[in-house]
């Protein structure tokens, strides 16, 4: 008896360890029969499954142009997930995402071989400081502008403003509105430390109730009718869509679209939507961004920018 | 069908002389039949292990990932644990010090478990001494909402009332360690009343009868009696309280502010373990440096609770030999 006993606890624990290994297994497994699958289909009506995913910036023009997407395409289902850049750009990588989605250049993330991605740029976002009304300030040149992030300048007074201890606002490490805010508006320099909130919302609500905060954030978020924080310029430049396509604003960024090498038919079809007039005009500039196809200047992943 | 079963047992029981469960079938006809012993054993022995195969598993991933940043980075483990300085992102030098967030996470554990305890020892007091009939009735299914709601809400409620009331009262932006203590003391604070109530209703009544025998006021009996009766079981209630603080994520995040220096004083802004995880994940590129370290920062969460939970085991085994 004492020997069956010993089995059927071997046996449950094998059941068990099977358990854990097959669920482990089946995430890879299960994606890279769905890609293999929507290759394989060669009709043309599109069919198959797109898994999608990445920025949570990109995440609702994505999700917008994929529900279009398939409203034309019925028999395609797409899949819009977050996650953030790195976790877009990693999974692509690895071949669970047909599609990632990324703020920054591959090229400028670690452990990401940018030569296996195939990058597309599906929309430009720009952005600026955003400075609590209280403040008065509404325009600062580059230089006082990299004072106040580097914590050079702790008193708004010293940059023209009122007598108000300066708060920053900060993204976290690695977010992609950081990377490019350090880029193009402090030129690389190190931001002192302050608040860090990962949420665009919740930095807007910080800023707008913080007495002497600043902060960053996309162009969408400062809304026409709504003056709970200040837009600031640069260098006398206003921050707007025109400024931005024209290239005299410097702070912005593309928005990518990563694919895994040459994309698969279907995810071809959808990249090729994303580029259409019909996303680039109604979609890409309703959820806040400017179009690629505006764009009067372009740049590389070094951040060198050139007459188009 | 039943008592067929068993008039027929019972037959062979008398005849073969031998137990007839155990012979009646074969092993796996055994763990098929509704009836059977052995099936509802499996179930369980199956439940158990899986249970202890989650927990391994758990700490050797969590131990072989964040051993990465160490092994396959070579960052230093011990500036990495002394090291003040955060700067991941940082084009030439990264520095990684992970000081300030482990400080942060012990801090805001100890200041909320400072907070929350008097509050709710005297809450379970209330509930078990004062007013039992009233306390089981209402202030138990109040203190069972409270559980019961989402870090989140908490977070959120911290945020839009807690931040604003301490930059009115104490200036500076109102994200700051004090606010985060706050806020996850008073979400720990019905995990620590009921615990609390619980061992407190576990004192002996004879103790009290004996105490106000010889004359104790209901105040003293209390204080004197009760408390000490009950002490390393209120002690446990604490902890307990303490190891959910450390693991908070999400509402801190929402009012800690996350500035990654050493906080100067507790009206400054300060990170946590959690926080820099949640904030930073998903930023990342699997494999990479800031990656690996944030595993670190999760295996030094781990440990961390172990302790917790070291300690709770040594007070219960006091409590036991008492």
């Amino acid at each position: 008896m004492k020997k069956k006993n010993l089995l059927a606890i071997g046996l449950v624990f094998i059941l068990s360890l099977t358990l854990v290994l097959s669920g482990c297994g089946n995430s890879s497994s299960g994606s890279s029969s769905d890609s293999s699958k929507s290759e394989s289909s060669s009709s043309a009506a599109l069919s198959g499954k797109l898994t999608i995913g990445g920025s949570t910036a990109l995440q609702p023009l994505a999700a917008q142009a994929a529900k279009e997407f398939m409203e034309k395409n019925p028999d395609v289902q797409i899949e819009v997930q977050g996650g953030g850049s790195g976790t877009g750009l990693s999974e692509t990588q690895a071949g669970n995402f047909d599609i990632g989605m990324s703020d920054v250049f591959a090229e400028s993330k670690s452990n990401v071989d940018a030569k296996a991605l195939k990058d597309y740029k599906v929309a430009v976002v720009g952005m600026t400081a955003a400075v609590n009304p209280k403040v008065g300030v509404k325009n600062l040149s580059k230089k006082d502008l990299q004072d106040v992030f580097t914590g050079k300048v702790k008193n708004w007074k010293d940059v023209g403003g009122k007598n108000q201890k300066i708060t920053l606002v900060n993204r976290p490490d690695g977010s992609g509105t950081r990377a490019t805010f350090d880029q193009f508006a402090l030129d690389n320099k190190t931001p002192a430390e302050g608040i860090t909130q990962d949420s665009t919302n919740t930095v807007k609500k910080i800023v707008a109730e913080t007495p002497g905060a600043v902060g960053y954030m996309a162009l969408s978020y400062f809304t026409a009718n709504d003056d709970s924080v200040v837009k600031l310029s640069i260098d006398g430049v206003e921050a707007s869509d025109a400024n931005v396509a024209s290239g005299e604003f410097p702070v912005w960024a593309y928005e990518h679209m990563y694919t895994k090498g040459e994309p698969s038919k279907l995810a071809k079809a959808f990249l090729d939507f994303m580029m259409s007039d019909d996303v680039q005009t109604k979609d890409v500039p309703a959820q806040g961004y400017l179009s690629v196809k505006d764009m009067k200047v372009e740049r590389d992943a070094t951040g060198k920018q050139t007459d188009k | 069908m039943i008592k067929n079963r068993i008039t027929s047992n019972a037959g062979s029981a008398l005849g073969g002389g031998r137990s007839p469960l155990i012979n009646e079938k074969n092993f796996f006809a055994r763990l098929t039949d509704r009836r059977s012993e052995s099936r509802g054993k499996a179930l369980i022995y199956c439940s158990a292990l899986l249970m202890i195969i989650a927990v391994t598993a758990i700490t050797l991933f969590l131990t072989l990932q964040g051993l990465r940043s160490f092994v396959v980075d070579h960052l230093n483990l011990w500036t990495f644990i002394t090291g003040t300085e955060w700067y991941p992102d940082r084009a030439n030098n990264p520095s990684f010090g992970a000081f300030p967030f482990i400080f942060g996470s012990l801090a805001v554990t100890f200041l909320a478990a400072l907070i929350a305890t008097p509050i709710a020892i005297g809450t379970a007091i209330f509930m078990a001494e004062i007013a039992q009939k009233w306390g089981t009735k209402i202030m138990q299914p109040v203190i069972e909402i409270l559980v019961g709601i989402p870090s989140v809400v908490y977070g959120l409620i911290g945020l839009s009332i807690v931040a604003p009331f301490m930059r009115q009262h104490f200036g500076g932006s109102g994200f700051n360690l004090i606010t985060g203590a706050i806020v996850v003391g008073v979400m720990i604070l019905p995990t620590v009343a009921s615990i609390a109530a619980d061992s407190i209703r576990a004192v002996p009544d004879s103790l009290r009868q004996a105490s106000y025998a010889i004359g104790a006021t209901k105040w003293q009996t209390i204080w004197r009696v009760v408390i000490p009766a009950s002490g390393s079981s209120l002690i446990t209630a604490i902890v307990l309280g303490m190891s959910r603080a450390f693991g908070e994520a999400l509402a801190v995040q929402m009012v800690i502010g996350n500035a990654r220096n050493l906080p100067g004083s507790i009206l400054d802004p300060a990170a946590t373990l959690t926080t820099i995880i949640t904030l930073s994940m998903g930023h990342t590129t699997t494999g990479s440096v800031l990656n690996d370290v944030l595993w670190s920062l999760g295996l030094i969460l781990l440990l961390i609770s172990y302790v917790f939970i070291v300690i709770v085991r040594y007070l219960a085994k006091r409590g036991e030999v008492r």
